[in-house]
């Protein structure tokens, strides 16, 4: 995840968020339809289950009423033989849901004379017919339909059977005890029946139709199977029995609630098809059977499944459908980030030519572009600035180096400079800083002196230069025959305070050399004081003269002084460029180790000299960047 | 019993040869069960269905029984060669002058019960005092008043039909059932095992073995052969029946609706078992077919003592065994 790229990242986090909520939406709905589906069937299973229970009933009730009536009037009038039977075949005649009817009385109880009688007219092939009851085959008082209410003492609907001779349709017979009182006792007489078929009890459950495969049935009060579509179940098969082959007791449980008379909504596998059903069962209050509807399952679901299936399909299309659009939106994103970080790598490359890809969407990722696309401009107008700040600084330097050259070319470069004179020997150099710097030195024989000055024009830089370069011209052009050092640097003083705006200020030793004499006259304006190098060895500073550097104010006041050379006697001039060189570590190199250097200094020739002092520096800084110009000069005398 | 299997094996594979080589000398004869066809009697419809009656050289009719065929009358007016009947029928039938034997007697154990509902307030033998009895005729009464006898009961006793809905509507408080069809009627209608008191008469010393195997005493003289093939093939039958349940429930289911009585499986399934629980009960170490004295006696004495028989019949006389069998 880490490394992959954004269009990935999108992809699986919304679209796993996205299905997530789709899935509990989705489940939501599911279980919610489902619900009021299962609600809305229980409700119209209840309705359904009910109304074909109060259809039966009312013909039930209807039938019940005839025997019922015959009982009351057999028990409240006296009657003949011919008017009973007169009253069966009425009966049988005028109610055409009554198969066949009889009275039936216990022994000996209508007739002194005979132990059965039972006048039974029943319709047979569309006539009514006429049979008696009752024979040493045939002992009705031990049948269910006149032992039962007689033993019950209350009337009662049979058990359906089969009327063996009608034509295999299935019948239900109505028996109702009646009784008489004799003196003051009640006694049971007999039994009056209505027999029923069942083909329109048949018919009205089997109208029963739910959805594709749904269906009533009617169990008996022993849970015989009465009507159901699987005829062969019909008589046969109790539920029990049926609950028993598949060792379903389930089944049995719900058998034995119906025949109890409970009515309830339960899910049921259907007993034929095995399919996930719902039933619901009622009583049949008058016979005490039980009717049955079945729901099934899968067909009442199916247009919540339909439905389910539907979102289920919508759900998927619109996954793909945001698959397609992430994928769009990310590469939207990318596609423009993936051409700007091609075209920063070409930057970085340093080629600032290169076309930014335009985007044209005014969102963070076109304001990055456009970000990228300054940036790049600044980039440009900034290297091209630098270029031309270089190359001015270039020129500048170079023109600086050229100014450099030519204030050394104003000092004198050649060495011995006068070959023709052996009284002395002189030597100077000036290691230049990399920044030009005001340091000089200069000297010229005038008559049988020779005039040596070295000094130092504060600060740095062009400025520093030609202040050098005035100074170096002034000293030589002030300076008149004979003339001590420290009118020299009074002369050059006045001249170099006019028109100073510049407040630049230059420190100058200035000394006057008799050849003849060995006697030397100088003057300090602000310099470092030169070391006085004797011919046994030994050096020390020359006496301070008190004078202030040259260029501050004017009407300053110089002294010259007097020391005497003796031969191989010698000067040592410098500038601060040599004490205040700086090793790496800010140690300044100081007066201490150059005097410290110049007292071990033994007969040694200027040049010698110098290129040691240089050395000893060098070797100090060791390799520190040179802040300042290092100026030397060393005079030795040598006339005896 | 391995020793039976053994013999009976051997004796199977001899009358196999003979039967082949007399394909065309079958025997006709014809049997007679007391009742509608049922898985009561399965082994012999099992055994006509498998052939092994012709493979005992017989050529066998079965007709159906019922209430409208009495097989002791079949068997004594020799429209049957062979018939079943309980051990009382035919100790009385005897009793009575018909030259009848048992050839084998095939329950060992009565099947005969009443069934209460527990909530009749009846759990035991005593309370059955002063209630509403349902019994059924003749034989069928002889255990339930030796019963009610040995337990001083006084009942009413209501004559029962065929149905159970007397009991189950609440007009008697007992009814009498058979172990093998009624009482699982009764389960079957809804009622539970543990809401039912039942009373077995074998558990209350009146052990009744039931059904057996009778023919004419001429037709035993007449032909031994044919009389033991036939109790051969009936044991084969059975032993068949109950090793293959399934094939035996088709083949009964199919007598059964032919007789176009209501059939389900389920009753036919249980009358099965109940039957092998009868035929070869575990706990009776006799070989199946033996009728036992002490049986015979106990069922004979109780006739004599109702007065349907004046003498016990003699019984070896009564009982007539084939060696075939009748080894253990």
């Amino acid at each position: 995840m880490k490394n992959r790229g954004i269009a990935l990242k999108l992809i699986l986090l919304i679209l796993t968020s996205t299905m997530i909520i789709f899935g509990l939406i989705f489940g939501y709905n599911y279980t919610f339809s489902r619900r009021i589906i299962e609600r809305n069937v229980e409700e119209n299973a209840k309705n359904l289950t009910f109304t074909t229970v109060n259809k039966v009933e009312t013909v039930l009730h209807a039938i019940e009423k005839i025997p019922e009536n015959m009982a009351y009037f057999l028990e409240n009038s006296s009657y003949r033989k011919n008017e009973l039977l007169n009253l069966i075949r009425t009966v049988v005649k005028n109610n055409s849901e009554i198969y066949g009817s009889t009275i039936s009385f216990e022994p000996y109880a209508f007739e002194k004379n005979s132990l059965y009688f039972g006048p039974y007219f029943y319709k047979s092939s569309g006539k009514i017919r006429f049979t008696w009851l009752g024979s040493e085959s045939y002992r009705y008082f031990y049948l269910d339909w006149y032992q039962i209410p007689k033993e019950l003492n209350h009337a009662i609907w049979s058990e359906p059977y089969y009327d063996e001779g009608g034509g295999n349709i299935i019948m239900c017979t109505y028996s109702v005890p009646f009784y008489k009182t004799i003196s003051g006792k009640r006694q049971f007489m007999g039994i009056v029946t209505a027999d029923v078929a069942l083909n329109w009890l048949e018919e009205i459950v089997s109208s029963i139709k739910i959805s594709q495969t749904g269906y009533g049935f009617l169990i008996s009060r022993n849970g015989m199977v009465v009507t159901h579509p699987a005829s062969d179940l019909i008589m046969n098969e109790t539920l029990f029995s049926i609950a028993e082959t598949r060792s379903d007791d389930r089944l049995r449980e719900i058998g034995r609630e119906m025949i109890q008379g409970k009515s309830g909504f339960v899910p049921i596998h259907d007993i034929v098809s095995g399919k996930k059903c719902w039933l619901y069962y009622a009583p049949l209050p008058s016979s005490g059977w039980s009717l049955g509807v079945l729901f099934p399952q899968d067909e009442l679901m199916a247009d919540i499944v339909h439905l389910n299936q539907t979102v289920f399909l919508l759900g998927i299309i619109g996954s793909v459908l945001l698959l397609v659009v992430i994928v769009f939106i990310a590469r939207s994103i990318t596609r423009p980030l993936r051409a700007l970080a091609r075209a920063t790598v070409d930057i970085a490359k340093g080629n600032l030519d290169i076309e930014i890809p335009a985007i044209k969407s005014h969102d963070e990722v076109g304001r990055l572009g456009e970000s990228f696309i300054s940036m790049k401009r600044s980039l440009k107008q900034y290297i091209k600035e630098l270029t031309d700040t270089t190359s001015a600084k270039e020129r500048i330097e170079s023109e600086l180096k050229i100014a450099r050259d030519i204030q050394m070319s104003i000092l004198p470069k050649i060495f011995p400079p006068f070959p023709n004179r052996p009284e002395f020997n002189i030597y100077a150099i000036i290691e230049p800083a990399k920044e030009v710097g005001g340091d000089f030195y200069d000297f010229f024989l005038m008559d049988d002196y020779l005039y040596f000055a070295i000094g130092d024009v504060s600060g740095k830089g062009v400025p520093a230069s030609l202040f050098m370069a005035v100074t170096t011209t002034l000293i030589k052009a002030k300076t008149g025959k004979g003339m001590l050092p420290d009118e020299i640097l009074t002369k050059v003083n006045e001249e170099l305070c006019v028109g100073n705006d510049t407040s630049m200020f230059v420190t100058i030793f200035c000394g006057m050399l008799n050849i003849q004499t060995g006697d030397v006259f100088y003057s300090n304006g602000g310099h470092n004081l030169p070391y006085l190098l004797y011919s046994d060895g030994g050096a020390e500073l020359l006496e301070n003269t008190g004078g202030m550097a040259l260029g501050v104010m004017n009407d300053v006041k110089y002294q010259t002084k007097k020391v005497t050379l003796h031969t191989e006697d010698g000067f040592f001039l410098y500038t601060d460029g040599v004490t205040e060189a700086t090793d790496s570590s800010e140690n300044l190199f100081s007066d201490r180790r150059l005097k410290e250097f110049l007292q071990g200094v033994h007969d040694s020739s200027p040049t010698k000299l110098i290129q040691d002092t240089v050395g000893i520096v060098k070797n100090f800084v060791s390799g520190a960047p040179q802040a300042d110009d290092i100026t030397i000069m060393a005079l030795k005398y040598l006339k005896k | 019993m391995k020793k039976t299997i053994l013999i009976l094996f051997v004796f199977i594979f001899c009358k196999t040869i003979t039967v082949a080589a007399n394909e065309t000398a079958l025997k006709s004869a014809s049997f007679i069960p007391h009742w509608v066809p049922q898985a009561q009697f399965a082994g012999y419809y099992v055994a006509y269905e498998k052939g092994f009656y012709k493979k005992n050289g017989i050529d066998l009719t079965i007709i159906s029984g019922g209430p409208d065929r009495l097989a002791s009358d079949y068997l004594e007016s020799k429209q049957a060669d062979f018939a079943t009947l309980w051990l009382s029928t035919a100790i009385q039938r005897q009793a009575h002058g018909a030259r009848l034997v048992n050839i084998a007697q095939m329950v060992q154990k009565s099947a005969l019960m009443l069934v209460a509902k527990k909530s009749s307030g009846i759990t035991k033998p005593q309370d059955l005092d002063g209630k509403k009895v349902g019994l059924w005729d003749a034989d069928y009464q002889l255990q339930p008043r030796a019963f009610f006898k040995k337990y001083d009961l006084k009942t009413t006793i209501i004559p029962q039909s065929y149905s159970l809905n007397l009991f189950l509507r609440g007009g008697v408080d007992v009814a009498s059932a058979m172990w093998y069809n009624e009482y699982h009627t009764i389960l079957n209608a809804g009622m539970n095992p543990d809401e039912l008191t039942t009373f077995f008469f074998h558990e209350h010393g009146l052990n009744f073995p039931e059904d057996g195997i009778y023919t004419l005493e001429e037709t035993f003289q007449k032909d031994h052969d044919l009389c033991c093939g036939f109790v051969t093939a009936s044991i084969e039958g059975w032993k068949y029946a109950f090793s293959h349940t399934a094939e035996a429930l088709d083949i009964m289911i199919k007598y059964v609706a032919a007789a176009h009585l209501p059939v389900n499986r389920a009753h036919q399934k249980w009358m099965l078992e109940r039957m092998k629980d009868l035929i070869a009960p575990g706990n009776i170490p006799v070989s199946t077919g033996t009728l036992l004295p002490e049986d015979y006696n106990r069922v004979a004495r109780q006739l004599k003592e109702n007065g349907l028989i004046n003498e016990i019949p003699d019984f070896r006389s009564f009982h007539k065994k084939c060696n075939a069998y009748d080894e253990k």
